[in-house]
């Protein structure tokens, strides 16, 4: 019982970190790699996706790019 | 039965929000405890989300949870990917939260607290998170297009091209004042130049981190790079008092002007990882945490409100800013209250990572709501302090003089009273050589977060620590986006020149790119250094002109608002941006025109042209000008604004004419006429 319930703040809290690290990677543009590797694998199964750096330097320069998204409010 | 409960559950809250703006409004003689205020303002947000926004997500914009959104139906898992509505709240208000809310209400504070909390208030829940939410709404529906595109589709070419000139008039401004804000905080100030010109090196050690060391890992840089940021505050005091290093960190404001556009060049020239991007991380992170800092510590420590709810400066006569309460007010405290910056943001990412169309409320409106809390946070911050205080570091030169002994009998007059000796305490408290004169909301800003934090940690002796940590946060986040600003403006610059000459497009090229940095940095930097100069320290006419242009875009977001209610045919709840977007034409149009025309040479570029125009013409001099060039050079300058001005009420007038027009077509049509993406338009 005492088990169960440790278990299950121990997801929870896992759960909220990995919430926590996703809204952080989106607040500087870097949206969730495992999303792409899941989008990747099910709409393009023969091609290999970008490894975790080339999905960052990709993020990253467009980020700054002309029409990106690093445009920040006054 | 749930109803009953809703109604018996927020009619509460409503009550408790009542009671606490009757103690914060009706207060007289002493002081009251800034809770009352945060009380006050989470009960109107409660209240406004959960009724105000429901109203308009079902009632007037009719979202459809079972409709498709961008991020559904274009997925690509980079640009459109739907997004758990927690983290998507989380990017967007990193994205609208910036130094304009908390420059803004501190500003504002020389009126008193009162007009400005009931603004913040009022205007978030009726204009400023209405226009986020209508902008997201509509972008929405439209596969993630931009303001402008959308003013095109809706309104016509001639209304989107004025817009888009709009746009880029209103960044340069933006750049420029942000700048001035920077620049005012660090003059003479060797502690805070220091901990600033250190986040070049510490960011570029991140750059090169994260390329070569370890690709990626942005947690860990970033940790490192705190860590590296605390080192550099604490070596600040130590700079600070070093006899040659002291000295050599003390740079006067054009000086800084100068450093500053030069920085700028170089930032957005130069390869993005290397020295942008690492800087971003710092100041996003720093941003969040810093304004999730000072809520706790106003929570923790919940301090008293030292100036009076209503100033005698109502009228006008304020030392921080001209022109009476109506409409300056509302033009200074600006993004805190509605932001026509956050249209762009609206309409830029957000859109293509929304998961279901009823999350709409939660983005668009509940960020605003939080971008309203920090506005009232740094109204707190402001207003916790000593009014004599607080005056005498937002007055100019020209109003208190040199010294502490002249600024407290300039105060005096006004009815705030001090000791000489306590201005200079509090200078020596947060290591500085003075806080005479440091307009620009930033250091009073700091001052008064140094004083809320420090009572939480630390104490006295942590003061000056809290006080360059408060300025270097927003110092930080204030030079990323003006880098940022700075590499936008040049891609705008880009197309617009690249109608003459088809090269100019190429961002690829260097030479384009160059040239177009260059005038875009040239462009923010004139206004930055006749800020800087100016006897009135600047901010007195550059802020109105940012209020001014920033109010106008927003206005401008309304109308295309209600352009599109009026093409949905739901015209019956047009009121819903109609009455925001006429108050805020009454404002600007006030605003712009007593800017242009006032005869009081405080408000009005022409009159003070006029003046030194006169005193020319009679061989006088009038300070500051020390030559007669230096004149011409005021003049001129009075009708750069004054051309600015008129150009921001052209934009905004010829896009009312045109939404008027498209508003009258809408309502003969027979059934909608919305240009949204079909509902059946599936991937």
């Amino acid at each position: 019982m005492r088990d169960d319930l440790f278990c299950r703040c121990r997801d929870v809290a896992i759960s909220w970190g990995k919430t926590a690290q996703r809204t952080a990677n989106l607040m500087i543009g870097q949206p969730d790699y495992d999303a792409y590797v899941r989008h990747a694998a099910s709409r393009h199964p023969d091609d290999p996706p970008m490894d975790r750096t080339a999905f960052f330097r990709l993020h990253e320069a467009r980020r700054f790019g002309a029409g990106g998204g690093g445009f920040r409010c006054c | 039965m749930g109803k009953a409960r809703t109604y018996l559950v927020f009619g509460a809250l409503a009550l408790i929000g009542a009671v606490s703006f009757g103690v914060v409004a009706l207060n007289r003689g002493e002081s009251v405890n800034a809770i009352w205020l945060v009380t006050a303002a989470l009960c109107t947000y409660v209240v406004a989300y959960r009724f105000y926004a429901r109203f308009i997500a079902t009632k007037v914009l009719r979202l459809d949870a079972l409709r498709p959104t961008p991020a559904v139906r274009r997925d690509d898992g980079l640009d459109y990917v739907p997004t758990p509505r927690n983290v998507l709240f989380g990017h967007h208000f990193a994205a609208i939260a910036g130094a304009g809310p908390l420059v803004g209400p501190v500003l504002a504070a020389q009126m008193g607290y009162l007009p400005g909390v009931i603004w913040i208030l009022v205007g978030a829940v009726v204009a400023g998170a209405v226009q986020d939410m209508m902008v997201l709404f509509m972008s929405t529906r439209r596969d993630g297009k931009s303001l402008g595109d959308m003013i095109r589709n809706e309104m016509g070419p001639i209304p989107g091209v004025i817009a888009q000139i709009g746009v880029l008039m209103i960044m340069v401004i933006i750049l420029a004042v942000l700048a001035l804000v920077v620049v005012k905080a660090l003059a003479e100030s060797p502690w805070g130049a220091f901990t600033v010109a250190a986040t070049i090196p510490i960011a570029i050690f991140m750059g090169l981190y994260t390329r070569y060391l370890r690709p990626g890992r942005v947690g860990e840089v970033s940790l490192i790079g705190v860590v590296l940021l605390v080192l550099a505050i604490i070596g600040g005091g130590h700079v600070a008092t070093h006899p040659t290093l002291g000295p050599a960190f003390t740079l006067t404001g054009p000086t800084l002007a100068v450093a500053m556009m030069a920085y700028g060049f170089v930032a957005s020239v130069i390869p993005v990882w290397l020295l942008l991007a690492p800087r971003d991380y710092l100041s996003t992170f720093l941003k969040i945490g810093a304004i999730a800092g000072l809520a706790v510590g106003i929570l923790i420590v919940r301090p008293h409100i030292q100036m009076p709810a209503v100033t005698p400066f109502i009228d006008g006569t304020g030392p921080v800013f001209a022109g009476a309460l109506f409409p300056f007010l509302f033009i200074t405290i600006a993004c805190g209250a509605v932001s026509g910056f956050h249209a762009l943001i609206s309409s830029g990412t957000t859109p293509k990572l929304l998961e279901n169309e009823s999350q709409i409320p939660l983005i668009g409106y509940g960020a605003m709501l939080c971008e309203s809390f920090v506005a009232v946070m740094a109204l707190i911050a402001a207003t916790v302090l000593d009014p004599a205080v607080y005056f005498s570091m937002n007055s100019p030169v020209a109003v208190i003089g040199k010294d502490a002994a002249s600024a407290a009998a300039a105060v005096a007059q006004w009815g705030f009273h001090i000791m000489p000796g306590e201005l200079e305490q509090i200078a020596r408290d947060v290591g500085e050589h003075s806080i005479l004169s440091r307009a620009g909301g930033a250091p009073t800003l700091a001052v008064g977060m140094a004083h809320i934090l420090s009572s939480v940690i630390g104490g006295k002796a942590m003061m000056a620590f809290w006080y360059h940590f408060a300025i270097l946060f927003e110092a930080l986040f204030i030079l990323t986006t003006v880098d940022a600003g700075t590499r936008v403006c040049r891609f705008m610059v880009q197309d617009l020149l690249g109608l003459a000459v088809p090269k100019m497009r190429e961002t690829q090229s260097w030479t384009a790119n160059v040239a177009a940095t260059a005038l875009t940095v040239g462009l923010w930097g004139y206004f930055l250094y006749t800020g800087v100069v100016d006897p009135l320290g600047g901010i007195n006419s550059l802020w109105p002109l940012f209020g001014i242009a920033n109010q106008m875009l927003a206005a401008v977001a309304l109308i295309l608002g209600t352009v599109v209610l009026f093409k949905m045919k739901q015209q019956r709840y047009a009121w819903v941006t109609a009455v925001p977007t006429v108050w805020l034409l009454i404002c600007t149009l006030t605003a712009g025109l007593q800017k242009l025309f006032h005869p009081d040479v405080r408000v009005g570029f022409l009159a003070h042209a006029r003046q030194y125009q006169a005193a020319l013409s009679d061989d006088r001099v009038l300070g500051p000008a020390k030559t007669a060039a230096d004149m011409h050079r005021v003049i001129v300058n009075d009708y750069v604004n004054s051309a600015l001005t008129a150009g921001f009420l052209f934009v905004v007038v010829v896009v009312t004419l045109y939404g008027v027009g498209a508003c009258l077509k809408a309502l003969r049509a027979d059934g909608p006429t919305v240009r949204e993406i079909p509902e059946a338009a599936h991937a």
